[in-house]
């Protein structure tokens, strides 16, 4: 994984200094908070429901052992035990004292960490496939182009005040497990005309996004060349600072400009100012990109019949939940002998994506013991041990078994995308934690959970869509209807490389209704559904009015 | 492009005394012409100083550089970006007369601004001498060509 | 009744205006109906409360109950993490906030 050299840390030292001269100056009154809120929150500072919380960046959802160790601590140090790993790879705390920000940034900072750029309108947190490096099905490892942008995007002077949030997420495979079209720029490396052994360069998708106005973008450009990939990106944030809409912040968003000029017309807005660009020199040297390109080197796998150091005793691997983890929780890895595990913090009856000190510490130790020290957060607010030999998979999953930590039921309903909703979120109409504790329990206690299958289930607490609503195979929105939360149910959203947007059913339901509607649409695909087919397939096939006749007839 | 005052020379004095907030980075004397609209300059050929509003297209001045004295950009409120884009295609056109930003300036966007090519500042507010120095001494480096001269990281790595 | 909330600027804490003074518990908000502006307004400029409003509210045995859910979550801290909140040993208080 990438590593900082002098340069990085400085940088990010000099972050921590501004920052805690900016909060000095807020509790000193220099600043208004009307003054200091873009600043704060371009240090991930939020004020929330109950305090401030802080969103700490996780760069690419790549971290090391030592990362996470950090991140354990601060979860003790500053906070209450915990951190809620986030639908954008990153991690928040809920519980944080605007006194101890400058020195929690300075902690993050002995580790190479930071919260830059993790909120505001200025380009977040770049995004990718948590996957990356290990799949069998990518193309390259398309983290050394997120770092690439990673270092381009921070501190970048023309676009700080951009109309709104900008993110960005780059895969490099045909399967899309970084909902790569929702994003305002989608890249996936590809090569050129779709040649095995073809030059690389990025597809750019631009102007996708959730939100009140879910949109997928378009593909604007099919191939732009590696060594233009700065000054392409550079031109479309250039056009969007200077055309987005800034009257209305619920149409500023880049998908809005892009669907109010149209595809063709942004992308030939972008094309003159790529153009203009070409000869401004912004394009980093390509010896950046491979001297990235080394960090990401693979490490050095075993032989694949290699046995394990472990002494966990040799039956465990024969024994029934061990082997449904491995089916449910390990996806097939480049290297012979090795798999991706999930490690899964949707824990039945939990709440998605929290994890406590003491767990972070444990995949800590299981990243550099049976991982090459290398730990990924999934979007899906799940955490991956990218690279695990098959020999050590019982004594790893024993160690996340007696810690809570091994659930079987990665993209199956018990595996929910929530945002933190009412319960911690100053925006929110509805809770969607509890929503998700239901249906947890509800599809644990019948039973039918492994029997549906796939089936991705997403939760919003309001129309910003944190939960991803719209691209769930099942969504649920929570809304406020006079003062009491309410739920609407929609269908048919995919955020994978199939990406669509789902419906609504019809009219929302209660708390307890809405467990029960997402029952009884289950049970009207286990009715349905032919041989091989997801949920999602027969909804596809059979459409909306059989759902609907269930829930309403 | 033409930017002759380091940070460490520090910000000149305003010969004119007109407004004792103003902060320049430059060694010529500040200009003292009333701005006028960006449609009023391109029609006026004895015009000498423009402002820009966030909405304007600074593109329409590239023709009339030569003649320009001044450019100021106004922002209306600091949280309002359109400002940086404007000064850096003005930079880029070869534009290398005073650039100021004026309107709701905030210390905290100087190092910023600074990159996007602005040279001079002209706040609704005067800023603090010694927070001002702090702000644009802040950064040991930069990650990304803009429109000032400080080479980027990566450049250095590879140099 | 509308009563006065907002949070502590150094520690991000909600708080409530008693009166005389900003309180953890919401039980200690007073009516502020007609002075909500002007308290706010001071006490923000004094920088003894962060981003004051008021919200309606009404009496409930005797103290201040808010009438919206998203302001009793805030008097009360997550209900889904009771332990963390400022009455975790109330077997109740999950009936107080919804």
């Amino acid at each position: 994984m990438y590593r900082y050299d002098s340069y990085d840390q400085a940088m990010v030292d000099a972050r921590v200094e501004e920052f805690r001269d900016q909060c000095r100056r807020r509790l000193e009154g220099k600043l208004t908070e009307d003054q200091f809120k873009p600043l704060r929150l371009m240090n991930g500072l939020y004020l929330q429901l109950h305090a401030y919380m802080l969103r700490v960046a996780v760069p690419y959802g790549t971290l090391g052992g030592d990362q996470m160790r950090a991140l354990a601590d601060i979860a003790e140090k500053y906070d209450r035990g915990y951190g809620h790993f986030t639908t954008r790879q990153n991690i928040q705390y809920n519980w944080i004292k605007l006194e101890d920000a400058g020195d929690i940034l300075a902690d993050l900072a002995s580790v190479e960490m930071h919260a830059i750029q993790t909120s505001g309108n200025c380009i977040r947190n770049i995004s990718s496939d948590h996957f990356a490096g290990a799949a069998a099905d990518e193309l390259v490892d398309p983290r050394p182009y997120a770092e690439l942008l990673r270092q381009w995007s921070s501190f970048h002077p023309e676009f700080a005040y951009l109309p709104r949030k900008f993110k960005i997420a780059v895969i490099a495979s045909t399967t899309d497990r970084a909902a790569m079209k929702l994003h305002d720029i989608g890249i996936r490396i590809v090569e050129r005309d779709g040649e095995q052994g073809g030059e690389l360069g990025a597809q750019f998708y631009v102007g996708g996004g959730m939100g009140r106005t879910p949109m997928i973008a378009p593909c604007i450009n099919e191939f732009v060349p590696l060594d233009r990939l700065i000054t392409y990106a550079e031109a479309c944030l250039r056009v969007y600072n200077r055309h987005g809409r800034r009257d209305n912040k619920y149409k500023a968003r880049i998908k809005i400009l892009v669907h109010e000029l149209g595809a063709e017309e942004y992308t030939r807005q972008v094309d003159a100012e790529y153009a203009h660009m070409l000869d401004q020199g912004v394009e980093p040297p390509f010896a950046e990109l491979e001297r990235i390109r080394t960090f990401f080197a693979d490490p050095e796998f075993r032989a694949a019949d290699e046995a394990s150091a472990s002494n966990e005793p040799a039956k465990t691997a024969s024994e029934p939940a061990f082997q449904r983890w491995v089916r449910r929780n390990t996806n097939p890895h480049k290297a012979p002998g090795y798999v991706s595990a999930v490690i899964s913090l949707k824990p039945v009856g939990g709440i998605p994506g929290d994890a406590t000190a003491e767990q972070m510490r444990l995949m800590a130790d299981l990243a550099e013991r049976y991982g090459f020290d290398e730990l990924r957060v999934m979007h899906t607010q799940n955490i991956v041990l990218p690279h695990v030999h098959q020999s050590d998979l019982p004594a790893v999953w024993r160690a996340l078994d007696g810690a809570g930590l091994s659930t079987p039921n990665l993209d199956q309903i018990g595996d929910i995308i929530a945002c933190p909703g009412l319960d911690y979120c100053s925006l929110a109409n509805a809770r969607s934690i509890p929503v998700a504790q239901k249906i947890s329990e509800r599809f644990e206690a019948s039973g039918k959970g492994e029997a549906l299958g796939e089936l991705k289930l997403k939760i919003s607490g309001c129309i910003n869509a944190c939960g991803h609503h719209h691209a769930g195979h099942i969504g649920i929105l929570g809304v406020d209807r006079k003062g009491v939360e309410n739920y609407q149910l929609s269908l048919g959203g995919s955020e994978a490389e199939d990406t669509a947007l789902a419906k609504i059913t019809g009219p929302g339901f209660s708390e307890e209704g809405i467990v029960d509607a997402v029952e009884t649409a289950a049970d009207v695909y286990l009715r349905e559904r032919t041989e091989g087919e997801r949920f999602l397939d027969t909804y596809r096939r059979i459409g909306m009015t059989p759902f609907k006749e269930a829930l309403y007839g | 492009m033409a930017d002759p005052v380091t940070h460490s020379d520090g910000p000149q004095s305003d010969g004119q005394g007109h407004n004792s907030g103003l902060l320049r980075y430059r060694d010529d004397k500040a200009a003292s012409h009333a701005a006028v609209t960006v449609d009023a300059f391109v029609d006026q050929d004895d015009a000498l100083a423009v402002r820009i509003e966030p909405g304007d297209e600074a593109r329409e001045l590239i023709p009339h550089l030569a003649r320009v004295k001044l450019v100021e950009v106004n922002f209306p409120a600091f949280g309002d970006g359109r400002g940086y884009s404007a000064a850096r295609i003005l930079r880029e056109a070869g534009y290398d007369g005073e650039l100021r930003a004026v309107g709701d300036v905030l210390v905290d966007q100087l190092a910023y601004m600074r990159r996007c090519g602005f040279d001079s500042f002209d706040p609704d507010a005067p800023l603090d001498a010694g927070d001002v120095e702090a702000a644009l001494a802040r950064w040991p480096d930069v990650y990304q060509s803009a429109a000032d001269d400080r080479t980027p990281i990566w450049t250095k790595r590879h140099a | 009744m509308r009563i006065l909330t907002g949070n502590d600027l150094k520690t991000g804490a909600v708080t409530w205006w008693t009166g005389s003074d900003w309180s953890l518990r919401v039980e200690d908000a007073v009516d502020v109906t007609g002075n909500e502006d002007e308290i706010a307004l001071r006490e923000e400029a004094a920088r003894r409360v962060n981003v004051p409003y008021a919200i309606d509210a009404e009496l409930d045995a005797g103290s201040a109950r808010p009438a919206h859910i998203k302001d009793r979550v805030r008097a009360l801290g997550p209900t889904v993490r009771l332990d963390l909140s400022l009455k975790p040993t109330d077997p109740d208080i999950g009936k107080w906030v919804i």
